[in-house]
């Protein structure tokens, strides 16, 4: 059989590409891709619809409100009193910090003076919260890199503050524990020791956690310029707390407008330089030793007294035990109870340091024992905000650590 | 340095009025100066941060809807409280901040999803924390707490199963009382009647 050849001409192989790429032959369509609601980078009910060029993302839409409750509106249902269980709520993972930041909203709104050892009380729950959250934080933080031991030494040492949190408040999770005016109880005999002994071990346990992350060389590729925010950008999506302050700007609720007496004690703000995961990380792990410093100089300096403001007799709730002996506290107890705490109208806005950002509570009181209107101001709302801007031109395994590094909750974002 | 108070703000801002206030310093703003009082406080008076946008329905009174709005200075730390007068109480619209604060997007939108304040010039304007085709805006006063019957937002589901969105069922839930009216009802139930379980006369 005959054969013949015949010469096959390839030509041009860069001017063949270019004419097929402008034809749209090899560009090949973005992937779209969906993560979650329900997936474990996510830290809850966070859904982020993604669209990929090869393995960059070009395009990302948060879309939260997976978990919205509708917190503001049942707020203006009921006392005052009664939403404090659906503060702790809101961050979940520092329950003690919100219950603290909305009760002081009532009290500004009503000028009521806690006594001294209400407020000492009330910075070591918003510290040890602080602590609780970002022990949590860096640890999930490390797993999400893919360093897995982290958590397992962090969520240990988070163990035993909720112990002390059940000591303190009955509840290890929803601890419900302010009241407008004061704090549902004293604290237990022998409890300041304990958390004495536990600060005295969660700082070799950061150490060790240190150790792990700090100088790990994959964990610095993996995180070191991903994610960087500038402090301009964090700024004009109203970044605060641990975030904000990972960018460069130097804000902390706790030094500028002191409540609760933090002017009283002495501790660093650690602050960031180029805002990027690392740094973010950096951040959360030096705030928590200065959490400990605080904790140790409340320890030293605890003052006696009153736990409550006693003498606001239509705002606080007089104790169990006058109430069933003495008229006067009776129906004292039974008005508080049925109608809430007379709280004069006003407006107010009140911003607590929380272990994610500023909380903050808007209250417009129109007088009586219910809120007229409650807007709650959640930290991680707008960290999340931020998502469309930040994320576009990482990697798609960029995502983990660009989210564990926000440290975010979605129950104080979806409300 | 010198905390800002009313008299260096209305020198500047003549539009301005003074708002009552429990804390920080509050300012009433007409609606249609709103943008350019921000863009001077942001770039004349370094108010940097815009922490919270959100709305008060004041029910029954005119002008029914107020935009509130709240602004920080990193530099000197002060608050200032901004609120705006809705003009119309059915359609009621304020103009977006989105442009000169990224921050306002979100809070904008959920003011809108809940609130429904039409923000002008805001680049998308949709819900954010209830579902896309939701047709209520739960936060206004006239919202029952219970939630109002609507269509399931899946509508596969909604197909096989007839199933809806039902109001919450209230009774004996932690909410207030009415004041007014009968003693059965002065118990903590709903505000919402309809979950009531009987009149006291019957």
């Amino acid at each position: 059989m005959a054969t013949t050849t015949q010469e096959i001409s390839i030509g041009d192989l860069p001017a063949r590409a270019a004419a097929a790429s402008s034809e749209g032959e090899l560009k090949g369509d973005n992937m779209a891709i969906n993560v979650g609601p329900s997936h474990p980078t996510t830290h809850g009910v966070l859904r982020l619809l993604m669209e990929l060029d090869g393995d960059t993302i070009t395009k990302c839409r948060p879309v939260i409100g997976y978990l919205h409750r509708g917190d503001e509106k049942i707020a203006e249902n009921m006392t005052y009193n009664q939403f404090v269980p659906y503060t702790d709520r809101l961050d979940y993972l520092a329950p003690l910090a919100n219950n603290v930041a909305y009760a002081m909203t009532v009290e500004k709104v009503a000028g009521l003076q806690v006594p001294e050892r209400c407020e000492a009380i009330r910075v070591l729950c918003c510290e040890l919260a602080r602590i609780s959250s970002h022990l949590l934080g860096v640890g999930v933080y490390g797993m999400d890199a893919g360093a897995w031991t982290v958590f397992m030494y962090t969520f240990t040492e988070r163990e035993k503050l909720y112990t002390l949190f059940e000591e303190l408040t009955g509840a290890r999770f929803t601890t419900s524990y302010t009241r407008i005016g004061g704090v549902a109880r004293d604290i237990p005999e022998g409890w300041l020791g304990r958390v004495n002994d536990f600060c005295n071990g969660v700082l070799p346990v950061l150490d060790q956690v240190e150790k792990l992350l700090t100088r790990n060389r994959i964990f610095l590729d993996r995180t070191e310029g991903i994610g960087v925010i500038s402090r301009e950008t964090a700024l004009a999506y109203g970044l605060t707390g641990p975030n904000l302050r990972a960018s460069g700007v130097d804000f902390d609720l706790r030094k500028d407008r002191p409540y609760l007496g933090y002017d009283r004690y002495d501790f660093d703000v650690p602050v960031g330089t180029t805002g990027d995961c690392y740094d973010r990380y950096l951040v959360r792990g030096e705030e928590i030793r200065q959490s400990v410093r605080i904790v140790r100089q409340i320890i030293e300096t605890f003052p006696d007294g009153p736990v409550c403001a006693e003498e606001a007799k239509q705002i606080v709730a007089p104790q169990k035990s006058k109430v069933l002996s003495s008229m006067e506290e009776l129906i004292q107890n039974f008005m508080i109870t049925t109608e809430g705490p007379r709280i004069p109208a006003g407006e107010v806005y009140f911003e607590a340091e929380n272990p994610k950002g500023a909380l903050g509570f808007f209250l417009v009181s129109k007088g009586g024992g219910v809120p007229y209107r409650l807007k709650i101001r959640g930290p991680s709302f707008c960290s999340l905000s931020l998502l469309e801007e930040l994320v576009p031109g990482h990697h798609m395994t960029d995502i983990t650590c660009i989210l564990g590094s926000l440290d975010f909750v979605m129950g104080e974002c979806d409300r | 340095m010198k905390a800002t108070d009313f008299t260096d703000l209305v020198q500047r801002f003549d539009f301005l009025t003074e708002r009552e206030s429990a804390d920080h310093l509050a300012v009433n703003c007409p609606a249609d100066r709103l943008l350019e009082l921000a863009t001077a406080l942001r770039d004349e008076l370094a108010y940097d941060l815009l922490l919270d946008v959100t709305a008060v329905d004041w029910d029954a009174e005119h002008p029914r809807f107020t935009g509130v709005y709240h602004l920080y200075t990193t530099e000197r730390h002060e608050y200032l409280r901004i609120a705006a007068n809705c003009t119309d109480d059915i359609e009621p619209t304020l103009p977006s901040l989105s442009t000169l604060y990224p921050a306002a997007n979100w809070h904008e939108r959920e003011t809108y999803d809940l609130m429904g304040i039409r923000y002008e010039g805001h680049p998308d304007l949709s819900r954010i924390l209830m579902w896309d085709d939701y047709p209520y805006h739960p936060l206004r006063k006239e919202f029952p707490l219970a939630g109002i019957e609507t269509p399931l937002p899946a509508d596969d589901v909604a197909a096989q199963t007839n199933a809806k969105v039902l109001p919450a069922p209230m009774m004996g839930g932690p909410f207030v009382a009415p004041t007014e009216g009968p003693m059965s009802q002065a118990e903590p139930l709903a505000k919402d009647e309809s979950w009531t379980e009987k009149e006291e006369n019957q």
